[in-house]
Parts: C-alpha cells; sequence; structure tokens
C-alpha cells in the first residue's frame, strides 16, 4: 500500500469524491435491506430465543425452550420428518415428469424451441393462487380427472384435502424450474457423443443409462435442490389443497404467527427451515464434488 | 430421429408432460364463463355471470385497484433507487461492490413464508401493518433484487466507449449519464419495469402478513376466497390477471426479447 500511494496520489481527490457519490447512490436501496431484510432476520433468529406468553404475550427472555420444546414435541418432530419427506417425494416426482420436457427441449430447435420454451415458462407467470385454484378444480370430487378414472374403470381416489392433492399440485408448480435448471445443465450434451454409443451398437435405454444420465447430473443436482428448498417453503398450495388437514412446516409458521400468535414459537421453526436450507445446500455441495470425481 | 422407435413414445411422453404443466391455467378459462353457482367442470351451462358478479364485487374491485396502485408506486420506486445503485456497483466500482450485489440480492434466497414473519414482527411494533406504506416497503424488499440484476446485467453489457467519446468530447458525468448512459439502457430498464410490476402485482405470502382487513391487495384476497368457498368467480379474475401478464410479456419480447429477459 505505501508503495503505490505516489501513483495513486493524483487520483486520491477523484477516488474519494467517487466513493462519495458511490455512498449517495446506494445509500437508498441499504436503507429498504436494512429496513426490510437485515433488521427483521436479525430480530426473527432473536425473538426464537423469546418466550411465548398465554394470549400471544412475548416475554423478552433468553430461553432455549422453543428449541428443547421443539425437539422433544412428537407432533413438531413427525411434521418435521413429513415436511421433509412429503417435499423429497415431490421433488422426485418433479424431476421424473420434468427430465423428458428438458431433453425434448434441448435438442428441438428454432422457432418450435423458443415456443416450446415461452409455454414452460408461462406458467412461472402466473400466480400460484390461479394455479393451485385449476388443480382444485382438476381434482375434486366428480372433477375431470376423478371422471377419467372412474371411465376407465377403477375407483377414483380422494386427492384434495390431503397429501396427494398437494404432491400433485406443487409438482406441477415447481416444474418450470427444475426444466429450466437441467437445461442449464444439458450444454455438456454433446448430441455427437449419444451418436457414437448408438454406432458402436448400444441401445437407446443403454445410451441414456450409460451417456445421457452421467453427463446431465450436474443439471438434475441443480434441479433438484431448487425445488427441494421452494417446496419446503411453500405455502400457498399447501395451505388451499391440505385444507386444514395437511401440516407441513411453513403452514405451521403461518398458523403459529397468525392464528394461534405464538411469535417465538413461528419464529423458531423458521429459523428451523432456515437450517434445512442450509443442510440442503451441504448435500448439494458434497454430491457436485461427487459427480466431478466421477 | 425419424425412424427411431422411441421417437414417437418420447414425443407422446412430451406432450402429456406439457398437457400436465398447463392444464390448471388452460382450464381457468372454460371455468371462466361457467353459468354454474359452484366450481365445476364441464359447467352445466355457460355465461358471463361470474364476470359480472366480478364488477359488482367491491371488495375484488378495492383490491384491484390496491394491487395496481401498489405495483406502479413500486415499480416507479425500483426503478429510481435501482438505477443509481447497479451504476454505482457496476460502472463506479466501490470496494466490496460484490459483497454488495451478494447482500443487496440477498433477499431472494430467504423463503418468502420466512421473510414474511420476520418483516411482520418489525413492522407490527412500527405500525407499519395493513398501511400503504409498510406494503410498499415490503414488496420493494423482493423488487429491488430482480430490479438491481437485472439493470447490472445490462449495465455491464454496455461497451463503455459511448460514454469515454461523449466525456472526453466535454459533457459533465451527469449529462454522460442523462444523454447516453440511460438511453442505451432502456432494454434492460424495460424488462425491470415489467418484472418489479408481475412481482409485485402477483405477490401473495409476504402481503399476507401484511395486509388486513383495512388494506388488501387482489391475490391476497383472491387466496382468502379460494380458502373460504369454491366458486367459479377466480377463474373470471384469473383470466384478466393472465391477459395481464400476456400483455406485459408481450411488451417485453417486443423490446428485449422473452428468452434473453428472463432465461439468461
Amino acid at each position: 500500500m505505501t508503495t503505490a500511494t505516489f501513483d495513486l496520489a493524483a487520483d486520491v481527490p477523484k477516488r474519494s469524491s467517487a466513493a462519495g457519490i458511490a455512498v449517495v447512490l446506494l445509500l437508498p436501496i441499504a436503507l429498504v435491506n436494512a429496513i426490510g431484510f437485515i433488521l427483521p432476520v436479525l430480530n426473527l433468529a432473536r425473538m426464537s430465543f423469546n418466550e411465548a406468553l398465554p394470549g400471544g404475550g412475548i416475554a423478552e427472555t433468553l430461553t432455549a425452550a422453543n428449541w428443547t420444546g421443539l425437539l422433544q414435541d412428537r407432533f413438531y418432530l413427525d411434521l418435521i420428518v413429513n415436511s421433509v419427506a412429503v417435499s423429497l417425494g415431490i421433488t422426485l416426482a418433479t424431476l421424473l415428469a420434468s427430465y423428458p420436457i428438458a431433453l425434448y427441449l434441448h435438442r428441438a430447435s428454432g422457432a418450435w424451441r423458443t415456443f416450446l420454451t415461452v409455454l414452460v415458462i408461462s406458467p412461472l407467470l402466473t400466480s400460484a393462487v390461479v394455479r393451485t385454484y385449476g388443480w382444485i378444480a382438476l381434482l375434486a370430487e366428480q372433477g375431470p380427472v376423478a371422471n377419467v378414472i372412474a371411465a376407465m374403470g377403477f375407483q377414483p381416489p380422494r386427492m384434495m384435502f390431503n397429501t396427494t392433492g398437494v404432491v400433485i399440485g406443487l409438482t406441477e408448480i415447481l416444474m418450470p424450474y427444475m426444466i429450466l435448471s437441467l437445461m442449464a445443465g444439458f450444454g455438456r450434451l454433446d448430441p455427437k457423443v449419444e451418436e457414437a454409443a448408438r454406432t458402436l451398437g448400444a441401445t437407446p435405454f443403454r445410451t441414456f443409462w450409460r451417456v445421457i444420465l452421467p453427463l446431465t447430473l450436474p443439471g438434475i443436482a441443480l434441479g433438484c435442490l431448487l425445488c427441494f428448498v421452494l417446496a419446503i417453503s411453500s405455502f400457498i398450495t399447501p395451505k388451499l389443497m391440505g385444507g386444514g388437514r395437511v401440516f407441513l412446516l411453513a403452514t405451521e409458521i403461518y398458523d403459529q404467527a397468525i392464528v394461534t400468535l405464538n411469535w417465538p414459537l413461528a419464529a423458531t421453526l423458521s429459523m428451523l427451515v432456515l437450517i434445512i436450507f442450509g443442510a440442503a445446500l451441504a448435500v448439494y455441495s458434497r454430491v457436485l464434488r461427487m459427480i466431478d470425481q466421477g | 430421429m425419424e425412424d427411431n422407435p422411441t421417437s414417437w413414445f418420447m414425443r407422446v411422453t412430451v406432450g402429456l408432460l406439457f398437457l400436465f404443466l398447463l392444464a390448471p391455467v388452460l382450464l381457468v378459462f372454460p371455468i371462466s364463463f361457467s353459468g354454474d353457482r359452484v366450481l365445476a367442470f364441464p359447467p352445466s351451462s355457460w355465461s358471463l355471470r361470474w364476470y359480472e358478479a366480478l364488477l359488482g364485487n367491491s371488495v375484488m374491485m378495492r383490491a384491484f385497484l390496491t394491487s395496481l396502485g401498489l405495483a406502479a408506486v413500486v415499480t416507479v420506486l425500483s426503478l429510481i433507487i435501482a438505477i443509481p445503485a447497479s451504476y454505482a456497483i457496476v460502472r463506479l466500482k466501490v470496494r466490496g461492490s460484490e459483497f454488495l450485489f451478494n447482500l443487496f440480492t440477498a433477499p431472494l434466497l430467504l423463503p418468502t413464508i420466512v421473510l414474511g414473519l420476520a418483516i411482520l414482527m418489525i413492522f407490527a411494533s412500527a405500525g407499519l401493518l395493513a398501511t400503504f406504506t409498510g406494503l410498499v416497503i415490503g414488496h420493494l424488499v423482493i423488487t429491488l433484487p430482480y430490479a438491481l440484476r437485472v439493470l447490472s446485467v445490462s449495465l455491464g453489457n454496455l461497451s463503455l466507449a459511448c460514454e469515454e467519446a461523449a466525456s472526453s468530447l466535454g459533457a459533465k458525468p451527469l449529462i454522460v449519464f442523462r444523454k447516453v448512459t440511460l438511453p442505451m439502457m432502456a432494454p434492460g430498464i424495460v424488462a425491470a419495469t415489467a418484472l418489479c410490476f408481475l412481482v409485485s402485482f402477483d405477490e401473495v405470502v409476504i402481503t399476507l402478513f401484511l395486509t388486513g382487513p383495512r388494506m388488501t391487495t387482489l391475490p391476497v384476497e383472491l387466496f382468502h376466497h379460494v380458502e373460504s368457498q369454491a366458486d367459479p368467480l377466480v377463474a373470471s379474475v384469473s383470466v384478466l390477471l393472465i391477459l395481464m401478464t400476456i400483455a406485459v410479456v408481450m411488451i417485453v419480447d417486443r423490446t428485449m426479447g422473452l428468452t434473453k429477459a428472463f432465461v439468461k
């Protein structure tokens, strides 16, 4: 630093005025960030160590009671396990439903590809409430899906106000994220490699299993991380399609915050979601390293 | 590919999966013209009664106007705040600009249910719940990251040559910015405008925590409506929302290309 001072001397007034301007330009966004993000999140973390009083009161304490209580309560342990399991199931279903579309899009070209990409993105721009409403209409008793199943001679299962409906709805809602992640990861997939496998006598299934799938693993890992994280924190679809009978972390956070008014518990559950986020991220980077090492 | 036996199988599979992906959105169109009193598909008769019911529903109409005003205010503020910020981060390259960029886009990493609860707790003690100001700040928290990201990419892709030429010809920095940089950023600004408007207009989870009976937005009102009853009213609102989204997306597509704006 000392040696550079000489050369920079002429630049100093200009530099400091640039820094001054930068501070002014960045001040508004920093203010919104501080009021709407940093302060609330710090407060949330602090709130998880407060004590909830009956009737919605809060005692400013520093107790781990919310955390220990959570881990000793059968209901909450089940809730956590159930949320993770359902989210993993949704992630797997989303992957299976998205992979063929992504592969098809990757191979398509020109205007057809652009058109299909727009079709994939368009649900993303439609409100989750609207899409969930569409699913409620589709999966209702006597609804079109139930009618098709009945026409095929089967007894239609209950698909509303239970986990089945939530899984179907969320799978569809998360598909665009998965398809876009998969397509981003498909860059390594060269059609020439597939052709080579085919000319060397591999069956289509073998080509897929030994060539295509391994090359697309990074995209799969990214899509799964994104969908798991979005599934476990999703609220609108479980709330509307679960009809109060499906208990997941996000719906419980809302109920504790708005209905029961137990803010310390809601804050603790929120922090738990963030911890699960961190764990998912750790698993993801580990999987990526394993893929890299072959 | 044509003689490959798996090809038609793949096509049918992809076709069915696309149907699955688009079914709930497509379904609201016929339902909105239902003549039935309750939500059912296919409807037993057709009518425009649910569009009439929507126009006569003062709660929905007021929520719609609130959402429209809110999205407009939030979009304008997002641009006013994010354009200077992107200039400071991309052009002035202040120390730690990468850290600042990550910090200012970090709210997008948090689940909205957590962010909504966190903001609720702060706003409750500040008396900002169910106020227009509170909603504006709450929405800015998530529109600013989008705006900053889109504008920074757009600014970063511009070559410095024109700005340097203008300032070497004696133009003051503010003039260079107004007459050269800003017009060249136009496509990015259009994309940021559309994105902020759509994000604010569609936002529901954070807003759910910040609204009350006194002040509510259209998505929140729709949520409460679906929660309490199943009738085709929501379908008619949905159709109007989808048409509005298509209009906004077409504007973006005309100015800079949809795939460029959203995929990259």
